[in-house]
């Protein structure tokens, strides 16, 4: 139901060319994350496929309808806003009925759906509140029944977390996962943060600058960036880039290595440098090395019980079947 | 730090506040006053100012000599019939300008409002012929008309900074949930909106009830509002003071009683967006 398939789909404004002409396929109730720095041209991807801009030019088909020039209204999807966008003069109930009420519905079918939602998002007792009466958490629910309601062809996601705090994240993290298990619709996901994308996506879409650079699954991406940004944005911490004489002797121009590729010893290994600044997480230590000779920082990723201290001389041992290759164009080899 | 205010100084600034407000309400005061006077003791020299004999003969010589009530309905008529006219044109214009902005948006503004510079005496001529030609002179039409152009670069302009304080993601919002234009702007914007457009309905009101210039000029007996009302009592053969203010006393009621209830939201509207 939810097939969205953008066809050369192109984006400037003014003379500013945001989005080069690109494809991309996203698949009926796939749980599609656009990912990327800011001012990346995700948000404005969305807002393409939403109608809210638009297209300069090339094609977007909606389960198997041309809906290049259709407005947001009549293209069968709903979205959730980064600031929730609630309707500040109605009830939670009007809110999430609005849709509803648009689309003609008689009032019986209304409450009906309303008071289905309200269960889903635990949203019962909130029903006759202000949007201005509840929580970030609540809002976003709110938010999110008043997209559920209308059972979209797909649902579009515009950054939705980025305004609650790091606890309630996860938790909404895990129930539009749940949502998306139990809805089985298509959703394309905002986000800025990639352990958002790598936690929820099905296929992940890594932009830069406008530009698609990889289209995969979380663990596609991890093991197999197809260039070096993707592998520098994909993983936490980030991954160890090095040239020069090291990436040579892999007759590469830049090689690749996760911090959690590599063992930390105080006796044997390939590279040896000194400890800097360490992070203790509890289940794992991220050590900072310098003085590698083969890059400023090396950061290394141990167990939470390796008790290095800051200034020790370690010595360290990249496994090399993790090695990732990359040419002078930043091309994966 | 905040400032230390003692009671004393305290006591000075309302003194002085109320000398103020007093002041400014001063030439209200004594119109209404003088409207109890006879016409002898109106123009009394020195002026009489509480002990007089206080009478209501005025009012119903100006009642039975010129019909207030049909002055009245003038008025209610042409301020109302321009405010609302303005509104419809205005909340339209208004949210283009302010949620789907161009680059000439805001010399539009600001050229619409330089009409408001322009002397009104400017334009009499051929607005005059105009109305001949159209058979509008001396009609409670043309005056709706006209009152309505003369304020909507007021309301439009008001609706815009009101419409401005309001997030386009809502907007986007209802559109994404089936809302057509119209649904977004009746259902969404303008509720949202209440408070600045009863403030702009208000001004719009209270301008158009005191607008002298066009009303004067463009009516005779048929028409006229109760500007004209109370300049029929300012003739060449002389002035009956008390008459005169008996009239406008009658013509300036039911505005202040109006702003009188609507302060608070009329003080929120001219200066919003100055102190919030």
């Amino acid at each position: 139901m939810g097939r969205i398939v953008l066809d050369q789909v192109s984006k400037s404004f003014g003379d500013v060319e945001v989005i080069p002409p690109l494809e991309l396929l996203i698949e009926d109730g796939e749980f599609a994350v656009f990912v990327g720095p800011s001012g990346c041209g995700k948000s404005t991807l969305l807002r393409l496929i939403a109608g809210l801009e638009d297209v300069t030019g090339g094609k977007i088909e909606i389960d198997g309808q041309e809906m290049t020039s259709v407005p947001p209204a009549k293209r069968g999807l709903a979205m959730v806003f980064q600031s929730y966008a609630l309707y500040p003069h109605m009830s939670v109930r009007k809110n999430i009925a609005f849709p509803l009420r648009m689309a003609g519905l008689d009032k019986e079918e209304q409450q009906r759906r309303v008071a289905h939602a309200a269960s889903v998002l635990n949203l019962s007792d909130y029903l006759e509140r202000r949007p201005g009466q509840l929580s970030g958490g609540q809002r976003q629910r709110v938010a999110i029944g008043r997209a559920i309601v209308r059972e979209p062809a797909a649902f579009l996601f515009d950054e939705p977390l980025s305004n609650l705090d790091a606890a309630l994240r996860v938790g909404m993290r895990l129930e539009i996962s749940e949502l998306h298990e139990r809805l089985g619709t298509t959703m394309i996901y905002v986000t800025h943060d990639q352990v958002e994308a790598m936690t929820m996506a099905d296929k992940i879409v890594v932009l830069n600058a406008g530009n698609i650079e990889q289209v995969g699954s979380p663990l596609e991406l991890y093991r197999e960036p197809r260039n070096l940004f993707v592998a520098g944005f994909i993983g936490s911490p980030r991954m160890n880039l090095i040239e020069g004489k090291e990436a040579a002797r892999h007759d590469a121009h830049a090689i690749g290595i996760r911090p959690e590729h590599i063992a930390v010893s105080g006796s044997e290994g390939n590279w040896s440098g000194v400890v800097g600044v360490s992070e203790h997480l509890g289940s794992d230590t991220f050590f900072h090395v310098h003085d590698t000779g083969v890059a400023e920082t090396i950061t290394v990723r141990a167990d939470g019980e390796v008790g290095f201290r800051h200034g020790d001389r370690v010595y360290l041992a990249p496994r090399q079947d993790a090695i990732h290759r990359f040419d002078a164009k930043g091309l994966r080899i | 730090m905040a400032r230390a205010v003692t009671p004393r100084r305290k006591a000075l600034n309302t003194l002085i506040a109320w000398a103020i407000g007093l002041m400014i309400f001063f030439p209200i005061l004594w119109t209404i006053l003088t409207s109890f006077k006879s016409e002898a003791q109106a123009i009394n020299d020195p002026p009489l100012f509480l002990f007089f004999d206080w009478t209501i003969e005025n009012y119903g010589v100006v009642q039975d000599r010129s019909d207030y009530m049909r002055y009245l309905w003038n008025s209610v008529i042409i301020a109302g019939g321009s405010t609302l006219l303005g509104v419809v044109v205005a909340v339209p214009a208004a949210w283009s300008m302010a949620f789907v902005p161009s680059k000439r948006t805001k010399d539009i503004l600001l050229w619409m409002l330089s009409t408001k510079m322009l002397p009104a005496v400017g334009v009499l001529y051929p607005i005059y012929l105009l109305f001949i030609e159209l058979g509008l002179l001396d009609t409670r039409t043309g005056l709706v008309i006209v009152l309505m152009l003369i304020n909507l670069p007021i309301i439009v302009w008001m609706l815009y900074t009101y419409f401005k304080e309001i997030p386009v993601d809502i907007l986007e919002a209802a559109r994404m949930d089936g809302a057509t234009l119209r649904g977004e702007i009746l259902h969404v914007l303008m509720p949202m909106a209440v408070p600045g457009i009863a403030s702009t309905i208000l001004l719009s009101l209270i301008l158009a009830w005191n607008e002298a210039f066009w009303t004067l000029n463009l009516t005779a007996a048929k028409a006229g509002p109760l500007t004209a009302f109370i300049a029929s009592y300012s003739s060449p053969e002389g002035l009956f003071f008390a008459k005169l203010s008996a009239a406008s006393t009658m013509a300036i009621a039911p505005i202040l009683i109006l702003g009188w209830f609507s302060q608070k939201q009329l003080v929120r509207g001219l200066t919003f967006g100055a102190v919030k």
